[in-house]
């Protein structure tokens, strides 16, 4: 496990944007910053550990039900704000992501965290289809639940090269547990199977990232390398509003025409027969 | 004189529960009208499971069907939960987006297409797990575009429930149906137990995870919709009134302000008792959105 999950999402936030705060209303566990990135203003949206959560499943950088239902409102606001203008005037909302997992716990269950998240995707989504460039630059964990809460449904995908970085559907003891397998069988197998890989570099083959960036010490950023990732964020907004307002590009790219051919050959059979049925 | 049997009444009471993915998704349609889309004989199948030494199936666990409901155009798009638990991969999840968004492309040119999701799902398979996942992000976007036109109809009957990355697209739906028997949460209670502990979730304690996940509860504090008895006709009866409905005022994931403020309000000092919240979440008071 990772010493710094949580903690990268923090210091990639303060980097890009030149400051941190957490405004009154929210949960201290959701930071929210309105900054300039080029010529945009846009907003900045970070899930961050609170280790006085009244929640306690929550407290180690989890999404749960308060941080779910912020990540919504504060989207939803963003869409309210730039109801009027133009698509190309909308600002860009970027999430920040650094995040263990969903929260595991029955209180969540309880009140329906399902629903949570789902408005906190629902949110991300209809902000990308009113036409905001929603970009995930993930700094660290992205898992799971957390990752479908908060990030999955941006427009571009940008996320580090390093071992640091996870993106996967369950962490690695979990998943060796359910799939009745033990963690050096399942790291033998990602290498194989490239689903199931937890290397970053191998989630890029998949087709579903538009960019990897690279830190020396993602803890300790150089100025230039904040540059560089600020100019992909430019990049990657550009390349937005130069695009479709769905997800296609996750499917219709150089590597997913690889990676996820059997998925593709489903689409074309579907579209085929839809059309005679 | 009176006629009595020895068939005891629940044997011919049509059960939905005991059908499997492909008769329950044709029960719901108007005789003769449907078609199903990509199915075994195309023999579209995960190339992941066999490296791994497990038996694919020709329909990846996903059946599709398109026809009419009640005299609307309709596809419905069913787990199979005997296969891998219903769980989603790269075919299974590529089938069921796909079909979401030829819905979606129909409904938006004049041919309004609504669209029924009969889930029992575990959630993602782990054996395809990072594309499991991107198929269920890809999904949940699949539903919000076609609900703009046409409403998106969850159906849990049971008896695996809807689980993981699914229950969010359980969450995006227009309406959720359940039967008392049908479950739906983000984490099952195996999971949380796992995780969290026992003290947290005991996981062989049936009255808490009904109490909690079940469909009377869901129902009830307003997080789905229609509680359905375990009859083919009562859920066939329900989606069609829900087709007839078409979209309800207000998707209850839009409803960000009153749930934010149930959850602000929430006293979650001790675990939450279900009875009591899903009391105070029916009231008339804290109602709100859609009538």
């Amino acid at each position: 496990m990772n010493e710094h999950i949580g903690l990268r999402g923090r210091v990639w936030l303060e980097a890009v944007t030149g400051e941190h705060q957490s405004r009154p209303g929210d949960p201290m566990s959701v930071l929210f910053i309105r900054a300039r990135i080029g010529k945009d203003s846009a907003l900045f949206l970070c899930v961050v550990p609170n280790k006085e959560s009244r929640f306690p499943c929550v407290r180690d950088g989890q999404v749960g039900l308060e941080e779910a239902y912020a990540l919504a409102f504060r989207v939803r606001q963003a869409m309210e704000d730039d109801r009027e203008k133009p698509r190309a005037e909308k600002s860009p909302i970027i999430a920040v992501v650094d995040v263990k997992s969903q929260a595991y716990g029955r209180r969540e269950e309880t009140a329906g965290i399902f629903l949570a998240a789902a408005a906190a995707a629902d949110a991300y989504a209809s902000a990308r289809m009113a036409g905001h460039p929603v970009i995930a630059l993930v700094a660290g964990h992205a898992f799971s639940g957390g990752f479908l809460t908060h990030g999955y449904q941006a427009n571009r995908i940008l996320a580090f090269d390093d071992s640091g970085v996870m993106i996967h559907a369950m962490h690695k003891e979990a998943a060796a547990r359910i799939t009745r397998r033990s963690v050096a069988d399942l790291e033998r197998l990602g290498h194989e199977i490239i689903p199931m890989s937890y290397d970053v570099k191998d989630f890029a083959r998949l087709g579903l990232i538009h960019k990897l960036l690279h830190a020396d010490d993602p803890m300790r950023p150089s100025a230039s390398e904040v540059d560089a990732v600020k100019q992909a964020l430019i990049e990657a907004i550009d390349d937005t509003r130069a695009g479709g307002t769905d997800l296609n590009n996750r499917f219709q790219s150089a590597e997913a025409i690889v990676a996820r051919r059997a998925g593709l050959a489903a689409r074309a059979a579907m579209e085929l027969q839809w059309r005679q049925a | 004189m009176i006629e009595t049997s020895i068939v005891p009444a629940f044997v011919n009471r049509g059960s939905f529960i005991e059908m499997n993915g492909r008769d329950r998704a044709k029960s719901l349609f108007d005789k003769n009208s449907w078609r199903e889309l990509v199915g075994p004989f195309d023999r579209v199948e995960s190339p992941w499971l066999p490296k791994q030494g497990i038996a694919p199936q020709s329909d990846d666990g996903c059946i599709v069907i398109k026809g009419t409901i009640g005299g609307t155009a309709a596809v419905a798009i069913s787990l199979e939960n005997a296969f891998q638990g219903g769980s989603i991969g790269e075919v299974s999840g590529a089938k069921m987006a796909s079909a979401l968004d030829l819905a979606a492309r129909d409904s938006a040119a004049g041919e309004l297409t609504a669209a029924v999701l009969l889930l029992e799902t575990g959630g993602v398979r782990l054996q395809e797990a990072n594309l499991g996942l991107a198929a269920v992000a890809e999904m949940i976007s699949s539903i919000l575009n076609l609900r703009q036109y046409a409403p998106v109809i969850t159906v849990i009957a049971g008896t695996v429930g809807c689980f993981g990355g699914m229950s969010l697209a359980a969450g995006v739906s227009s309406y959720i149906v359940m039967t008392c028997e049908a479950r739906l949460g983000l984490n099952g209670p195996e999971v949380i137990e796992q995780e969290s502990g026992l003290e947290e979730f005991d996981a062989s304690d049936r009255e808490l995870i009904w109490a909690i996940h079940g469909g009377e509860q869901r129902v009830g504090m307003g997080l789905a919709d229609a509680l359905v008895e375990d009859k083919t006709e009562a859920i066939a009866s329900a989606v069609r009134e829900y087709v007839r409905k078409g979209l309800p005022p207000q998707h209850r994931s839009r409803q960000v302000n009153l749930y934010r403020d149930r959850i602000a309000a929430l006293d979650n000092a001790n675990q939450i008792n279900p009875l009591q919240l899903r009391q105070l979440w029916s009231s008339k008071e804290s109602k709100g959105g859609p009538q």
